[in-house]
């Protein structure tokens, strides 16, 4: 189903939907009150279906971690960007035309050998959208947001990351409006690789700080 | 407020479950976040209204509905709360009444550059910051029973000054309807082992964004 279909299938495609919203009878009472909803609302003007079918297809096709990748994999090419990137990251990442809703104040932390970063919101979900999209699903929940600040070693665990015994951890809780972004270690023997094919090591958790960016070695170019 | 959303530190929550679609499960939690966004842009109310709505969820359903339903009770609760919609029409799914006047709605040329455009938070003021970068600072010991952004986790801990963000919008006011009150935002960065003990390397090191009132000197 195409997003311009999401918002219009209340209309005049019942059969369509109900393929897509399972036999579950709870998924359905939700889709129900969901279109429900969006029907009053259309109905009374405050939303028009055209800017939902909009706001699904940017945040569905448009904005995703492809835009971190850009950022990191010019500031593992160019030291000047870098150096902007951990002076003035909202600067920097706007400068590739990324910025706006949920990164209007960016930070960006550096990966190093001593030092590890891993973002989290334990309150919500706030996330870097411009660069990363919408957060997925794993990061807006409980297991995560409670134990990555208390035990981030058993989460990196759990994401198949063990660091170096001399690595040090810091947790970024995201509590206010500032956004932080991860600069993961560029990969050894990455060296020859240009741009365009650095980005394709830069693996969206690994700007989250739950991976490391992807080997050069084991990666088709 | 004391409240499930401020789970930083519990553990009994078991392993995170990676799942295969990891944006959306179906296609009405795209409807839920585009008419959040929708709504939002209405400006009738503000993102710690918004934040606040999702919080005073049941804890129960908070913690077992999952990510869009809690958005979208949220959502059905604002529209209510703020009289833009009435019990009977959510019920029904029509209209019944005159439409309310809204600020302004979110047409689909603007989008783009409405989303670009975000909503900054920062504040000029004609306060200087208490704290500087290296000042040892500790977390008061504040349980305030309406919104905030102060975790408890880190409450009564020290830690120091890591960033001074500049003066910021103050959440637990801007929730309230009070105004923005913008206060200066710190990003303190705590010693682990201060939170969290033996458990954990001295080395290791947790940042948490404080505004001024949360903070004291030490």
């Amino acid at each position: 189903m195409t997003s311009k279909d999401d918002v219009h299938t209340h209309h005049h495609d019942h059969d369509h939907d109900h393929d897509h919203d399972h036999e579950h009878s709870h998924l359905d009472s939700t889709a129900l009150r969901v279109r429900s909803l969006q029907t009053l609302l259309v109905e009374k003007g405050y939303v028009d279906p055209q800017t939902l079918n909009e706001l699904i297809d940017t945040y569905e096709n448009k904005v995703g971690p492809q835009n971190g990748a850009a950022v990191i994999a010019k500031a593992w090419s160019d030291q000047s960007f870098k150096q902007w990137l951990l002076d003035d990251a909202t600067a920097a990442i706007a400068s590739l035309d990324y910025c706006g809703r949920q990164g209007e104040h960016m930070i960006a932390v550096e990966n190093t050998p001593d030092v590890h970063n891993i973002v989290v919101c334990t309150l919500c979900s706030c996330y870097p959208w411009p660069v990363l999209g919408l957060p997925p699903a794993w990061y807006k929940s409980a297991p995560y947001r409670s134990k990555v600040v208390l035990d981030p070693a058993s989460v990196l665990e759990e994401f198949g990351v063990s660091l170096p015994a001399e690595t040090r951890i810091a947790v970024w809780d995201s509590t206010a409006e500032i956004r932080y972004l991860v600069i993961p270690q560029r990969p050894d023997s990455s060296e020859h690789l240009n741009e365009s094919e650095l980005r394709k090591l830069v693996n969206r958790n690994s700007m989250i700080g739950t991976a490391l960016a992807t080997p050069a070695k084991h990666h088709k170019t | 407020m004391n409240g499930v959303q401020d789970m930083g530190g519990l553990e009994c929550f078991g392993p995170i479950e990676h799942e295969p679609d990891e944006l959306f499960h179906a296609d009405w939690e795209k409807q839920v976040l585009a008419l959040s966004l929708a709504m939002g842009a209405t400006g009738t109310w503000n993102l710690d209204q918004s934040r606040s709505a999702r919080e005073s969820l049941e804890p129960s359903e908070y913690l077992s509905i999952g990510y869009y339903r809690i958005w979208l009770y949220a959502l059905e609760s604002l529209l209510l709360k703020y009289e833009l919609i009435t019990a009977g029409e959510l019920t029904n799914g029509e209209s019944l009444e005159p439409a309310k006047p809204l600020k302004r709605v979110l047409v689909a040329s603007d989008v783009s550059q409405t989303l670009k455009r975000g909503g900054p938070t920062n504040r000029a003021v004609n306060t200087t910051a208490c704290y500087s970068v290296g000042d040892r600072v500790r977390v008061r010991n504040i349980h305030v029973s309406t919104h905030t952004r102060l975790p408890a986790y880190i409450r009564n801990h020290t830690g120091v000054v890591h960033y001074v963000h500049g003066a910021h919008v103050y959440p637990d006011s801007n929730a309230l309807g009070q105004g923005e009150n913008p206060q200066w935002l710190y990003n303190v960065k705590f010693n682990a082992r201060e939170l969290w003990g033996e458990r954990r390397d001295e080395r290791d090191a947790v940042h948490v964004d404080c505004w001024e009132p949360y903070l004291e000197q030490c």
